[in-house]
Formats: C-alpha cells, structure tokens, sequence
C-alpha cells in the first residue's frame, strides 16, 4: 500500500496500514487480528448494533464498536485489553441469557458464530437466573427453516434482504426483548436469493429446511463445483455425507457471485438426489422396457446409430441439454460428426436460427460481471435477470442504486429488485418493430433497423421515448442485454442484428444471457453450422427447431426431457414418434421419452466432473461430489465408450482432462457479427397481430426460475416455493381481464390448436394488453410452446 | 402569584390571558428579532457568535453549548438542510416543554426560524411527542398564524429568506427523543438510533445535515437575540447562562413548572414549589428526570441547581426534571418502576440494553417481592456496568445510572428486603 494514501495505526502494539476512512474491523482484519463479531458483514452495511466487536481506543472515553470506528492517524486500539475483554464479555454475556445453551440440539450447533465465540468469550456458568425468552418459529416458506429462539437480532438478514436482495420481506418489529425478526403480516420469503439469509444468519434462526437435522458439519466432505443452472457459473461447493449430497454453500468467487448464491444454486441438488433417479440401462423389448446391461445397452446404440450413418449422416440428429458440460457436448458432436452427421443443437428453445452463420463463437455478455455495478446503463430486451440469472440481477441493483438506468423491453415487464426508470410492453410480434424503432430513434441508419421498425412512427415522442433517454443517459457506458424473451423469439435473428447495431451506434456493450451451459456447448461444437472451437461445420446440418420436422433413422435425446425442454415440443413428440430408434441418456426415470427405445443412465452434475464456460469467457472446472448413483454413469463415459463400440479413431481417452485438452481456451466475449458486413438476412417481420378475434389472446410462453432443466425441476423444495408454482398460473394485464369480462374469474381454459389447458389466473400489469403469459415448463403446459394464440373460457 | 425569584423567558407572563396567540406574543416583542433579520439580512455568523457569547446550553439532557453546535453545520454549503425541534418530551419527570408548547408556541417557531436562518436551513421540523394532542394543536393553530402573517413561507418581507416549519406527531415511544432514533422517525421509519458518526450535521434527516435542538432551546433564541448575550448569560451563573425551566414533582406542596436562573439553590427551589408534602422529611431527589443518577435530600439540599452544580455530587441537570422524594418513599419501588420504564422503552437494537434492561428490571423485581440474594446486588451493579457506555446510544446509560446510583445510596434499603437465611 502506498504510505501517502493510508494511515497508520496500532492494533495490540502493531502498526497496521489502513485505507482512510475504512473501518478498525476491516484493519485488524486485514493485518489478521480477530476481534469478535455478529453484525459485521463486509458486504452488508454497518448496523453496529451487536456490540461484540467493542474495542478499547485510546483516548475514547468508553470502548467503541471496531466495525462503525473509522481508523484515523496514529490510533491507538487495543482489542484484548482489560476494557475490551470485559465489554466483549459482557456483550457475550447479554448474547446468551435469552439464547438457548442447547447446542446439541441445533443444527448451527459446530459451524455456528456464537458457539465459538461463546467457547473464547463466554464464561462457564450462567449468573442469569429468569425465564428465557421465547419466540415461535416463523414459517418462511419450504427453503429457510426458523427458531426464532435463538436470534440474536445481529438483523444481516433485514440488511441482506433491504441491500443486497432488494426485497423487504423480513424487518423487525417490536421494541427492546420483544423485538422479533418477521415477515411482514406473515408473509412468506419470496426472493429467489433469499437462502443466503441462511448462511448470514449467525446463530441457528435461520437454518436450511431441506439440510436441517440431516448431517452435522463436521461429517461434511466439500467439494468445488460449478453451479450449471444459468450462464454464470456461480461457485459452489457441494457438501456430502452418507453417500448423498446433503447441501450446497457458496464459494466465494468476487469476479463472479461474491459470496452469494441463487436458491436455484442452492437447493437444485434435491433434484439430483431425488427418488425418479434412473440406475439402469433399459433396453425395449416386447414388454416394454427393461433392464440391461450397459455393454448390450451400447451395443444396440452403436448399432442403431451405424445402421443411420450407413443411410446417410442426415439419418443421425441429436439434441443435448445446454446444462451439460464441455467435455458432454463436444464429445456428442464428436461422434455425430464422426459418423458424418452435423445434425447436433443444444438450442432447444430458440426458434430463428437466420443470423447463425454471422454469430459469435459463444453467446455472453461483453461487460464482466464485476464491472456491471459500475455501468451506467442497461436496457433489457425481452429479460428478466431476476429469473433467468438472479445474481446477475444483484449486480445490476447496485448499478441502479448508484444512480445507473434500467430500460425494458419486451413482451412482460416483470417486477425488478430495483428500479426500472422506463419500461415498454410489446406483443410478441411487435418486438422486432418495437425494437427497431428504438435503434431508428437511437440514430441506426440501417436497412435493417428501418425495415423491422415497420409500421413503428416516430419513436422520438412516443412510448419509446423513455427508452431513448436511458440509452442517452447511459451514454455509451452501458450494455444492451437479451434474455429469454428475444433469444427465443420467432424473429430472434433480426432482434440480435438490431442489438448489435444499436450497441455500435451507442457504443454500449452487448450481452446475451444464454441458458446454462450454452457458451460451452457453443465452443464444444454442440451446433449444427460449427465443429468445436467454432469452427465450420461440413455440413448445413438441421438445428433444434429444424429436427422436429424431419424423418431420421435414429435421434439421440442428452439429458432433456423431449416433452418439456423445445421449443415446440408438438413437433418434436411427431419426429421421435416418425424415428425407427430413439436413445435417451436421462438421469431420470421420468424425464425419458415415450418413444425411447434405449435408455442410458446418465449422473446428474452432482456426480460427474466436467468444465464450464460461462458468459464472461471463464472456463471453470467442477469436482463430482459423489460417485454416481447406482449403475449409472458420468456421461462423458458412456460417450467415451460410445465411441469405442462405434470404432471411431481418437476416443481411447484415459481421463477427462485429455478429453478437455482438445479444447482450447474460448477467445474473450465478443457479442459482434463473425463477419461484421451488415449482410444478415432479414426474415420477414409480421408486425401484425395474430389474435385479431375478440376472444383470442396473444400466447407469451417463458420459463419459470425451477423449472429451467430436469434436474431444477425435481427439486422438492423449489417446487413448493411460490416460483415453483408458477406453472399452475397464467397472468393477464388487469384491464384485459375487464375487457373480456373475466374480473373475479379464478380459473380460466387456455385452447390453442396444439394444446389446451386449465390454469389459475393472476393478475400482472407488467403483461402487454392482449396477451396472456403461460410458463411453459411443466407437462401441463409445454404444449403451449407449439401455440401462438389460445382463446380463454372462465371455468366454474 | 409569581415568586420574585422567577424570571420567564420562555414561558409567558403568568397574567396574560391568552399567551399563546400571534397578536399576545407580538405584545410581548414576539417576532421582533425574526423581523429584524428579515430586514437587514442579518449575518449568519452573528446569531452564531451571539448564541455563543449568551452562554445558553441544551436544554435537552446534555448540555451541549447551543452556539457551538450550530456552527457545526455546513451553513454555507448548497444543498438542502434542517432544523428539528425535539418537542417528544418523554424523560419521566419532564413536563416543561407541553407549557411551552402550549403557552408559548409562537417563541418557539421564532426560535427555529432563527435558528434554521443561522444554519442556512429553510425547512423545519417539530417532533412533539405523540400524546401532546392540546400542545400540538396550539402549535399547529400558531403556525397557521405565522404563516398567514407572512413570517413562515418563501420571500419573507421580500427578503428573499424562506422558512416553512411543520410539526410532526410522535406515536409513543421514548425513544424517538434520541436526536437519531426521532430523525429515523421522522423519515417515516422505526424509532431506532443510528450509530455516530456520521453526526447529523453532517447525515441528518433525510439525509441531509440537520440541527436538531430542544423545544427550551429553542425557545430561548429570540429573547437573546433580541436583548443581547449579555442580558442572557448574566441571569444565570458561570458557565450556565440563562433560566431554566424546574419541573417540579413528587412529594412537593405545589408541583409545576418553574422558570428561573440558572444556579438557583435547589433549597430555594424547594420552597418556590411549597417544600416537601405534608412537611415530612425529604429523602431523596432525582433532579434531571428519571436517568440521572439520584441524590440523598441531605446532600442536595447544599446544592445549586446547575451544570456544574449537580455533576459535583455526581448527578445531572439533565432535561431539570426534579422529582422530589419524602421519607416515605420505598427506594427499592421506585428503582422497579424506572427500571421497568427503561426495559419497556428499550428499542431492542443492541444487545447490552434489549437483553440487559429486562435481566436488570427483573433482578430489581425479585428482590422487592422478597426473593432476591445478596448476589443480586452485586450482580445487579455488574449488570449496570456492563450495559452503561456500551450502547449505540444514551438508553443504555439512562438504564444504569439510576440502578448504579441508588445501590450506592441506599443499598441498605435493598438488603432489607433480602429475607435472612435463618428467618425461616
């Protein structure tokens, strides 16, 4: 540190550097002294309120909190003298008469703050002689388990939820011994961040619901991985014990997740460890399937997928989960190609693929996940970070709460944990024209933004006109991102090529927040126009949406569930039942397909190692945290082997980092045209609305949070949680309910020409008028993938 | 009849029928001063200096010189910022602000003006205490006045000086007297007092720097700015300028309000409030409201009723609310009841007060119902000590002062009521 920028100090007779203005806590922690602490989070803001970490400073009347004392030239602190010991001895002392002595029986009992330092501040015997408080346990919902007994009011949970998460579920009510940490009125803990408050909670108030009662810390083994349910690649750690994984905790990673973690993160793990879990190959005979061995199980895949390629490469299509890791994809569409087909997609919900011969070698965001809190700007196109990637939107709140703007786009504009200053809703056809427009306004002088901008006016003046303001305030130091709602759309291509003129035109940054591990399987060469490393593929092979409409020998289903996990999974259910042989490799019993003739056992990644690329470019490794379950197998094995049975040259790997050796190391993000010409293709736009009857609703499909992949959406916990039942509802602007003479209707028929369904209604304001959104993840409802207008009919 | 030794500066004369009116107080010079500034832009620095020189100190508890902690403020700085009158009187024993309020309401708009115009503040605020329903309206009715006279609102007198005032109501609790916690409410937010620094000169309400000063305080501005430092400070003695307002009450012939020099006897005092009830023999006398610490009536009775004064006999002056005790009182009933007071007003934040003034109130209790050890009053001071100057804010202190006090006067009261191991 450079002497002119710090002062000085004296901790326990040591000088210590500090930064001016940093805090006497952050000193002696930075020069590893220890003072004891409940309150104190470097990441939350300083409450002060424990009074554990009182110190004795020279010259101070009375000793003052280290964590709300600012350091200053020449202090003089001493965190063990007589004074400081016996305040932070009273402080324990205070701590502990109203908190339960019954370690043994509480599950922070071994990893909890205040039993350690009970044992290095705390005396032997109680002299508090009167009744214990008590306090009822609150019901926060299926993630977070309460005793309320033992708070011990440090409020990092308020803080965490006021601050970080942006939601005020929990406050505190009451005064002095009464007051209680609560929900408000009884409601429950919404947020999808909100296990964090688990592992700020330092006693056991706050305690993991599906983790409690079912090991103890010390029986833990912990393993690093990487959490592959969004495009992050947050840093876990799996913890086990008796052969199963009993929790996950975050890993702190400051480029990445800090120290947080989504509760998808978090509680996903139930899934993998659920009972639905498939420990056999299967094989169908006459009386369906059955059992196998796996070298018959391979045997007759092998066969089946040579019997294709002897036809024609085009006889062999494969579709694989984005949430598999490098060394899955690139080891399928290693054989694919090895067997002289290109027909590999992981882009199972995109439905234009017409700007892929111009696209990057991987989808991320071009701005790091650090640097995103000190943009100036951010304008969502068809996004809500809030679901699709949650600590995203924790960075994102700390750019708006440090004055950024946030514009939205798209067809629902969701409520953020932070504040959006404009915002507008577009039916799903209108998006590209919408769109357009605004990059019209913006100063895009480009055919394509002309011709998409369509039947769009003058957007100076208009509904665009707050969207234009946030791109002038962001002035160039900000990022256009697309979610869900743009890369699935039936025109995505033209909404990409628009985002990527716009960003030019602004000199913004641009991002696309791809599912899961999809920038992996993009470098691994799970696409049909690219080999691995992005490199050209033979080839024009068929992509997802394309090998729904074909006839093929054989297709190979990798770890998706075929009726949930398309974009039109009317289409796909044809093609599988149109196939002579169809391979499923599924963790799941449940998750195979009707059509399966071959069933491999696959580890869910709890149980397998494997690498991950996430948005920012950063290839991370994750460790398996168990061997897996049963006869089943880590699936680059099983591809490894595949391999062999299939003869192909290059697949006698030993282990999996010669499999990943092959890989080299993805460039840095550029989300820029591969050619940079401007000659994309514009597919025709029709900004014209497909629900012209009066009682026909535009459909919005999206995906809710725990219901992204097969794995998420087994878990037990998540699914009771209120995002978890986001299926069962479908949401209508108020005023669209009125219109249609369905206010008070609680229940509602969806009818499309593929599918219908019986959904419970919600009301939304953030839904575009005349629009209906449907969360299309489960089995009741992915049916509306393949649908684009329902009519609704109230059910009595 | 006024006592001859009672000057009134900031409550009003006692015959005038209806003090509280705008035309009353401009009668009395009212205003005076506020016009004055109006008129000649009078220099910031000068109402400072002048505050300074007058000696006049918070009337609050802490006696804090007034002059000194308005030059705090960055006066000159842009940017909004404010003046706050704490009016949430709720120290037991203290009742002098509701007849300031309520008799004197105009003076008190004055003061913030004056006040709010020396540190560059153009809006104030009155917190009064939430069960002062007659005090508020009289403030509210007197505000309407000042504003309809043109003395509150923007270009006063064309001036170019702006100053609007509003009142805010309590909803209750003691605690939002603490100049942070009643900032937190004011914002709309749970009374709980923030850690310091940030002062509130720098982070005050809303964020902004902030003044926050007692009703008494306040009060006492236009009189000296409108006769001089010099008029003030030679009412009272070294070091405590000025008057100051007794509440008076207990075992007293005539409790009340009473305003006089700074410095008075506490003898004196006594007798203006017609001695001790009953003519019965004073015992004890707690005399800045129910956190300081008590003291003997002996020892009291050679006191004088000053800053200095009562801290030499390790006491007070706090808010100058004397409660008066005769030798009928139960020294350990009285500790249960402040105790209970202090453990019910606790705002629950940190950890020495919430656990603390309960395990304090609950030893006091055992031991007056006659179940308590002689541990318990060792324990009873350890407590104390471990609760007092280790809290965010003054509570904590205000919690342990009396229990610490009243042991060391009158321990043998306590030990009276431990019942002896071989009474069974």
């Amino acid at each position: 540190m450079d002497a002119q920028t710090t002062v000085t100090i004296v901790i326990d007779g040591r000088e210590v550097e500090a930064q001016p203005g940093s805090m006497v806590i952050e000193a002696a922690d930075a020069a590893n002294i220890y003072i004891p602490r409940f309150c104190y989070h470097p990441k939350l803001s300083i409450a002060a309120n424990c009074r554990m970490c009182l110190v004795e400073v020279e010259k101070a009347p009375k000793p003052l909190p280290a964590c709300a004392t600012p350091v200053s030239e020449g202090m003089i602190v001493q965190t063990r003298s007589a004074t400081a010991v016996d305040a932070q001895q009273g402080t324990m002392e205070f701590l502990l008469i109203n908190h339960p002595l019954d370690c043994p029986v509480c599950d922070q009992g071994g990893e909890c703050p205040l039993q350690d330092q009970a044992m290095g501040y705390g005396q032997d015997s109680s002299r508090y002689q009167e009744d214990k408080r008590a306090k009822a346990p609150l019901d926060l919902g299926p993630l977070v388990a309460t005793a309320m007994t033992r708070c011990i009011h440090c409020t990092r949970c308020v803080r965490f939820g006021r601050e970080i998460a942006g939601t005020m579920e929990l406050g505190a009510t009451g005064r002095g011994e009464d007051m209680t940490i609560e929900t408000y009125l009884d409601g429950s803990v919404d947020s999808e961040v909100s296990g964090n408050i688990i592992d700020l909670c330092p006693v056991g108030a706050l305690t993991s619901k599906p983790y409690r009662f079912t090991a103890r810390p010390w029986e833990l083994f912990s393993h690093e991985g990487i959490s592959p349910h969004d495009s992050l690649g947050t840093n876990i750690t799996l913890q086990t014990a008796h052969q199963a994984v009993k929790r996950v905790v975050p890993r702190n990673n400051e480029e990445i997740n800090e120290c947080w973690i989504s509760d998808r993160d978090r509680f996903a793990y139930e899934g993998a460890e659920c009972d639905d879990r498939l420990t056999q190959p299967m094989i169908r005979r006459k009386e369906g399937l059955v059992q196998t061995s796996w070298e018959e199980a391979l045997a007759e895949t092998a066969a089946a997928m040579r019997e294709a390629a002897e036809q024609d490469g085009s006889q062999l299509a494969a579709l694989i989960h984005p949430m598999s890791s490098m060394e899955e994809s690139f080891l399928l569409q290693k054989i694919m190609r090895g067997l002289g087909s290109d027909q590999i997609d992981h882009r199972l919900l995109q439905r234009d693929f017409s700007d892929d011969a111009t696209a990057p070698a991987y989808p991320g965001l071009e701005v790091a996940l650090s640097d995103i809190e000190s943009l100036k700007g951010i304008l969502l196109v068809g996004c809500n970070p809030r679901k699709e990637a949650p600590l995203l939107a924790l960075r994102m709140r700390k750019m708006a709460e440090q004055g950024g703007v946030v514009g939205m786009l798209g067809s629902h504009v969701p409520e953020l944990n932070f504040s959006v200053c404009a915002s507008h809703a577009v039916k799903p056809a209108d998006l590209p024209s919408a769109f357009g427009a605004l990059a019209r306004g913006a100063g895009v002088s480009d055919s394509i933004a002309a011709a998409a901008s369509g039947h769009y006016g003058d957007p100076q003046g208009s509904e665009l006109d707050g969207l234009l303001q946030v791109l002038s305030q962001a002035g160039g130091d900000g990022i256009i991102l697309l979610g869900q709602g743009a890369l699935n759309h039936p025109a995505a291509g033209t909404v990409r090529t628009i985002a990527g003129r716009l960003a030019e035109q602004t000199g913004m940054q641009l991002g696309v927040l791809s599912p899961a591990n999809s920038a992996g399987a993009w470098w691994a060469g799970a696409v049909p126009h690219r080999t691995a490393e992005a490199k050209p593929a033979k080839t024009a092979g068929a992509n997802a949406s394309q090998m729904a409409d074909l006839t093929v020998h054989t297709v190979l289903l990798y770890g998706l569930e075929s009726s949930i996990d398309h974009s039109d999974p009317v289409r796909l259910e044809g093609m599988l039942d149109r196939a002579q042989r169809v391979v499923s490799f599924s963790a799941f019993r449940s998750a195979v397909s009707d059509q399966a003739d071959i069933v491999l056992p696959i580890a869910p990644y709890t149980e397998f190692s494997g690498r991950y690329l996430n948005c920012n470019g950063v290839v991370q490794s994750a460790n398996a945290a168990l061997a897996p379950r049963g006869n089943s197998r880590p699936g680059w094995k099983v591809l490894r082997v595949l391999g062999n049975f299939l003869s192909l040259v290059d697949f006698d790997y030993d282990d999996l980092e010669q499999v990943g050796a092959e890989l080299s190391c993805p460039p840095a993000v550029s989300m820029r045209s591969a050619d940079g010409s401007g000659t994309v293709p514009v597919p025709a736009v029709d900004g014209s609305d497909a629900a012209t009857a009066e009682d026909l609703f535009t459909l919005i499909a999206e995906r809710s949070i725990y219901q992204a992949d097969p794995i998420v959406r087994r878990s037990n916990a998540l699914a009771r949680t209120r995002d978890g039942s986001a299926e069962a509802f479908c949401r209508f602007h108020p005023g669209d309910l009125e219109a249609a003479g369905l206010s008070g209707v609680s229940q509602v028929q969806l009818v499309g020409q593929h599918h219908q369904a019986t959904l419970q209604v919600t009301v939304d304001r953030g839904v575009v008028r005349g629009s209906v959104l449907v969360f299309v993840g489960s089995s009741t409802t992915a049916g509306f993938g393949s649908d684009s207008v329902v009519s609704v009919r109230p059910v009595t | 009849m006024s006592d001859p030794s009672e000057i009134r500066v900031c409550l009003p004369p006692e015959d005038a029928t209806t003090p509280w009116t705008l035309s009353s107080y401009q009668e009395r010079g009212g205003y005076q001063a506020w016009a004055e500034v109006l008129r000649n832009q009078t220099p910031r620095e000068e109402i400072i200096e002048t505050l300074k020189a007058s000696g006049l100190r918070g009337r609050g508890g802490a006696g804090f010189p007034t002059g000194l902690k308005l030059s705090f403020m960055p006066r000159d700085a842009q940017g909004q910022k404010y003046i706050v009158c704490n009016s949430d009187e709720s120290e037991p024993g203290t009742f002098k602000d509701r007849d300031i309020l309520r008799f004197n309401p105009h003076q008190v708009i004055e003061g913030m003006a004056l006040a709010g115009y020396a540190i560059g503040a153009t809006v104030g605020f009155n917190y009064i205490r939430g069960e002062y329903y007659e005090p508020w309206q009289r403030f509210e009715a007197a505000l309407a006045e000042a504003r309809q006279a043109g003395l509150l609102g923007e270009d006063l007198k064309g001036s170019g000086i702006a100053f609007e005032l509003h009142s805010q109501r309590g909803a209750g609790a003691y605690i939002c007297g603490e100049e942070t916690a009643l900032l937190e409410s004011l914002e709309g937010k749970k009374g709980l007092p923030r850690f310091k620094p940030p002062f509130p000169a720098q982070v005050g309400a809303f964020g902004k720097p902030t003044t926050i000063n007692n009703t008494e305080t306040l009060a006492s501005i236009p009189p000296i700015i409108r006769n001089g430092a010099e008029w003030f400070s030679r009412i009272g003695v070294e070091n405590s300028g000025g008057t100051k307002i007794y509440s008076v009450s207990g075992h007293v012939n005539r409790p009340g309000n009473y305003e006089v020099p700074m410095g008075i006897p506490f003898r004196d005092l006594l007798a203006m409030a017609g001695g001790v009830q009953d003519g019965r023999t004073l015992k004890a006398v707690i005399p800045g409201g129910s956190s300081v610490p008590v003291v003997p009536g002996d020892v009291i009775m050679e006191c004088t009723m000053d800053y200095d004064g009562l801290s030499q006999v390790g006491s007070a002056l706090g808010a100058g609310s004397v409660i008066v005790m005769d030798e009928t009182t139960c020294m350990v009933e009285v500790l249960e009841r402040i105790s209970f007071f202090y453990f019910a007003e606790s705002c629950g934040q940190c950890t020495p007060c919430r656990e603390g003034t309960g395990w304090l109130y609950r030893m006091i209790r055992r031991i007056r119902t006659g179940e308590g050890t002689h541990e318990d009053l060792d324990r009873l001071k350890s407590v104390a000590d471990r609760i007092e100057g280790r809290t965010i804010c003054a509570l904590g202190d205000a919690a342990a002062w009396p229990v610490q006090s009243f042991l060391k006067h009158f321990r043998h009261e306590f030990e009276a009521m431990i019942p002896r191991k071989d009474a069974a």
